[in-house]
C-alpha cells in the first residue's frame, strides 16, 4: 500500500508547472478569449507537444512515453492550475491512448492519422455537445449519435456553430458533421465507456487544479486586503470560508487520484472511482470559486481581475464530461441504490 | 502508488476478522445476547465493556499499534487501519479505554521515562487502570491555555486545587491525564504542567453527570487540597518537564484530531450500514445525499491513506489533521441525520441510530470544537494572519 507518488511523476508534474508559469500566464488565457476561431497560439501547446505530454498515455512503441494515468494525473491538475485553454484532457488522456492502437495506416483506425505521439491537438464531443477548441484542433474525435461509435474525423469536412459559452477561453462550438465508415476509431461500447472515463477523470483532475488556484489567489488577497486597519483575512468570517475551501478541495484530491489508479490498473470499481472523482471535483471545485468570489469582494466581480477566468472554466468543466448530478447517479447504481 | 495490501496485511487482516467473529459471539454469550449490553458510558455498560476490553487484551488487539513489549503487537499504521476496518465492520463496541490508549499512550511514548511507561501502558492496554482526561474547566473549553486548576509544590508531591469538567467516563475511570497550572505567575501557555492522577486520591471528588444521550457519559473532578505524592506513579507524576505542559499536551492533540481518534472503518461501516438501510426503506428524494455520504466516508479512507504514506515516509503530523477533524465529525452528523430521515416517525423512538445521532452532535464540539479547527486550519495550513 502506498497511495502517493513517485519522484519521477513528481518531477514530470514540476517540469509541466515550470512551463505553464512561464507560458501559459493569465495573459495567454485572456488572449485565447480573443483569438479568433482557428488562431488559437500553439506556444504553449508545441512546448507540452515537445515534452511528451500529449502523449504520456501511449505506449513506447506508438512513440508515447509508455506512462498511465497516475503520471498524467498532476500535469492535468496543472493544466487547470493555469487554466491551459487548449484541450488537453481531450488529446492527452482521451485520444492519445484510444489512438494509440491504431497506427497509421496499419489499424482500425481511419487511414492518414499519425501515431500517437504526431497527432497533434484533438477535440471531441464525448464530454458533452459543445467542442471545446473546435475550430482549433487537427482533428476531431465525434461520437455518431445514432449508433454511439467514435470516430476521427478531419475538421475541414465539418461544418461549425460556434456557441458562446461562460468561458470565452473554452472556444466551444456544436459541430455537424456525418459519420462515414473510412473515419471510425471504435464502435466498441468498452473502449467508448473507457475512453468517457478517462475524460471525466481528466477534468475531474482539472478541476482541482483550478480550485488550488483559486485557494491561493484568495488566500494571497485576503491577506494583503486591508479594512478597518486589517487584513481581511485577519477575520474568522473570512477564515472560516478558507477553512471550508481547503477542507473540500482536500478531500476531492485523493478521490481524483484514486481514480488514476483505478484506471491505470484497470480496476473492478474504476467507472464508479471515476464517477466518485468527478463528482467530488466538480462541487469541491465550483465550492471553492464561492468561497473565493466571496472572499476577493467587489474586485473579484469584475473582468479586469483575472479570478474570472479560473471561475469560468470552473463552472465549464463542472458541467462536462457529466456533471456532479450526473456522476453520483453512476455512484448510486454501482452502491446497488 | 499501489493500493494493493501485502500477502501479510490481508493474513493479519484475516487473523483480526475471525479473531472478531469469535470473540465478539463469547461476549455476548457471556452477557446473556447483545440486546442485555447497555452503553459503555453508563455504569453497568461500562462493566460490561471492561470484560471485552480485557478480552482484546487477552488476544493482543488492545493496542496494536504500541511494541509487544507493553502489550501490543508492533502493527504499522497500515495494519492498525486494517484492524479498524475489521473492528467496526464486526460491529465491535467502542472502546472504552480509547482516551488512554489513544490520547495519553502517545504521549507517554514521546515524554515518558521507562519506568512511567512500563507501568502505565501494559496496565493501560489490561484496562486495569482506566484514564480519563482532565483538560478542560468551566471556564476553559476552547480556551484551553485559560485553565486555572492549580498543582502547588509541597514535600514529596504535589497539592491540587481547582476544578475539570466534561471529562468523558470520568465517573468510572481510575485515573486522570490533566494540566494543571504550576507557575501561578507564569501567563496562559506557559506554567502549565501535565500531571498524571489517580483518582481515589483524598480530596478528590468525581461526580458524573448526564450528556445529551442520557447516559452518564460526563463527569467534573473537584481537586480540595488533596496531596499527589511524587511517587503515585512509578517514574513520577510528571509528564514532561514541570512547566511544559501546554507543548506535552498539544503533542496528543494531532494524533486526536489527526489519525487515531476516529479512524476510517468506523465512518465506512456507519455508511454501509445507511447504504443496507436504505435498501430497506428507500426514499429517492433521499438517494443522492445517500451518495454524497458515501463518498465523503469513502474519500475519508483515500485521504487517510495518504495520509499514512506520507507518514510511513517520515513526515508528522501537522496542522492539516485540523481539517480532518471537521470532515468527520460532520460527516458522523451527515451520516446519521440521513438515516433519521429514512426512519421517518420511526426516528422519534430510542434506537441504534437516534442514539448514533446524539452522540454523532458531540463530534463537533469535543477535541477542539470545529470553530477553533477552522481557526488553525486558515491560519497554519493557509497561513492567514491572526489578530
Amino acid at each position: 500500500m502506498r497511495f502517493g507518488f513517485d519522484d519521477d511523476q513528481v518531477a514530470f508534474r514540476d517540469a509541466v508547472r515550470e512551463l505553464l508559469e512561464k507560458e501559459c500566464p493569465p495573459a495567454a488565457v485572456r488572449a485565447a478569449w480573443e483569438a479568433p476561431p482557428g488562431e488559437l497560439d500553439r506556444t504553449v501547446w508545441d512546448r507540452l507537444t515537445e515534452m511528451g505530454v500529449l502523449a504520456t498515455l501511449a505506449p513506447a512503441e506508438a512513440d508515447g512515453l509508455g506512462l498511465d494515468e497516475r503520471s498524467l494525473v498532476l500535469v492535468l491538475e496543472e493544466a487547470g492550475r493555469a487554466a491551459l485553454p487548449h484541450p488537453l484532457v481531450d488529446t492527452a488522456a482521451v485520444a492519445a491512448p484510444l489512438l494509440a492502437g491504431t497506427p497509421s495506416g496499419e489499424g482500425p483506425g481511419p487511414a492518414g492519422v499519425p501515431d500517437a505521439h504526431g497527432i497533434g491537438m484533438v477535440a471531441t464531443d464525448l464530454g458533452g455537445p459543445y467542442v471545446a477548441c473546435a475550430a482549433d484542433a487537427d482533428w476531431l474525435l465525434l461520437r455518431d449519435p445514432a449508433t454511439g461509435a467514435l470516430h476521427l474525423v478531419d475538421p475541414a469536412t465539418v461544418v461549425l456553430r460556434p456557441v458562446d459559452t461562460v468561458d470565452g477561453a473554452r472556444r466551444a462550438a456544436a459541430v455537424d458533421w456525418q459519420p462515414a465508415p473510412e473515419s471510425l476509431v471504435t464502435d466498441d461500447p468498452a473502449a467508448i465507456e473507457l475512453a468517457r472515463d478517462r475524460g471525466a477523470f481528466g477534468a475531474a483532475a482539472v478541476l482541482v487544479g483550478l480550485a488550488q488556484r483559486m485557494l491561493d489567489m484568495t488566500v494571497a488577497y485576503v491577506s494583503e486586503r486591508r479594512q478597518f486597519g486589517v487584513p481581511v483575512g485577519s477575520f474568522q468570517a473570512v477564515k472560516h470560508r478558507l477553512a471550508d475551501a481547503l477542507k473540500e478541495l482536500a478531500f476531492a484530491r485523493p478521490a481524483v487520484h484514486r481514480a488514476a489508479h483505478s484506471l491505470a490498473t484497470g480496476a473492478e470499481t474504476r467507472s464508479r472511482d471515476v464517477a466518485m472523482a468527478k463528482a467530488m471535483a466538480s462541487d469541491a471545485a465550483r465550492f471553492v470559486g464561492r468561497q473565493a468570489l466571496q472572499c476577493h469582494g467587489a474586485i473579484g466581480y469584475t473582468v479586469e481581475h483575472d479570478l474570472h477566468l479560473y471561475l469560468k472554466r470552473t463552472w465549464a468543466l463542472a458541467a462536462a464530461w457529466g456533471d456532479a448530478a450526473w456522476h453520483r447517479e453512476r455512484v448510486a447504481r454501482a452502491l446497488g441504490v | 502508488m499501489d493500493l494493493t495490501w501485502t500477502d501479510e496485511e490481508e493474513a493479519f487482516r484475516a487473523e483480526a476478522r475471525a479473531w472478531l467473529e469469535e470473540n465478539l459471539a463469547a461476549w455476548y454469550d457471556e452477557h446473556g445476547g447483545p440486546e442485555n449490553i447497555r452503553s459503555g458510558d453508563t455504569r453497568e455498560g461500562f462493566a460490561q465493556h471492561l470484560t471485552w476490553e480485557r478480552r482484546l487484551h487477552e488476544g493482543r488487539w488492545a493496542a496494536v499499534s504500541w511494541p509487544a513489549a507493553y502489550g501490543g503487537r508492533d502493527a504499522s499504521l497500515w495494519e492498525w487501519l486494517i484492524f479498524e476496518e475489521e473492528y467496526y465492520r464486526a460491529g465491535a463496541p467502542p472502546r472504552i479505554t480509547q482516551n488512554g490508549i489513544f490520547l495519553l499512550a502517545p504521549t507517554v511514548f514521546e515524554f515518558g521515562n521507562e519506568a512511567q511507561r512500563a507501568h502505565v501502558l501494559p496496565r493501560m492496554a489490561a484496562a486495569e487502570d482506566l484514564w480519563c482526561q482532565g483538560w478542560s474547566e468551566p471556564d476553559a473549553g476552547s480556551d484551553l491555555a485559560g485553565i486555572t486548576s492549580r498543582a502547588t509544590r509541597v514535600e514529596g508531591g504535589w497539592r491540587l486545587d481547582g476544578q475539570k469538567t466534561w471529562t468523558t467516563r470520568g465517573a468510572f475511570c481510575t485515573h486522570l491525564f490533566g494540566l494543571f497550572r504550576t507557575d501561578p505567575e507564569a501567563e496562559r501557555h506557559r506554567g502549565l504542567s501535565y500531571l498524571l492522577v489517580p483518582l481515589d486520591l483524598d480530596g478528590v471528588t468525581v461526580r458524573g453527570f448526564g450528556r445529551l444521550d442520557g447516559d452518564e457519559g460526563f463527569a467534573e473532578v473537584f481537586f480540595d487540597g488533596a496531596f499527589l505524592p511524587d511517587d503515585a506513579i512509578p517514574g513520577g507524576v510528571l509528564l514532561g518537564e514541570e512547566g511544559e505542559g501546554w507543548r506535552v499536551a498539544m503533542a496528543t492533540t494531532g494524533s486526536e484530531r489527526g489519525l487515531t481518534l476516529r479512524s476510517p472503518g468506523r465512518f465506512l461501516a456507519t455508511a454501509h450500514r445507511l447504504v443496507e438501510l436504505y435498501r430497506e426503506r428507500p426514499a429517492p428524494r433521499l438517494r443522492e445525499r445517500l451518495v454524497d455520504a458515501w463518498m465523503r466516508a469513502e474519500a475519508y479512507r483515500l485521504f487517510t491513506l495518504e495520509t499514512v504514506t506520507r507518514l510511513a515516509g517520515g513526515a508528522v503530523m501537522g496542522p492539516e489533521s485540523s481539517i480532518n477533524k471537521i470532515w468527520w465529525s460532520e460527516l458522523d452528523c451527515d451520516l446519521h441525520e440521513i438515516a433519521l430521515e429514512l426512519l421517518g416517525p420511526d426516528a422519534e423512538l430510542e434506537g441504534r441510530w437516534s442514539k448514533g445521532w446524539q452522540f454523532a452532535l458531540s463530534g463537533p464540539i469535543y477535541a477542539g470544537t470545529n470553530e477553533i479547527q477552522r481557526n488553525i486550519a486558515a491560519e497554519r495550513v493557509l497561513g492567514l494572519p491572526r489578530r
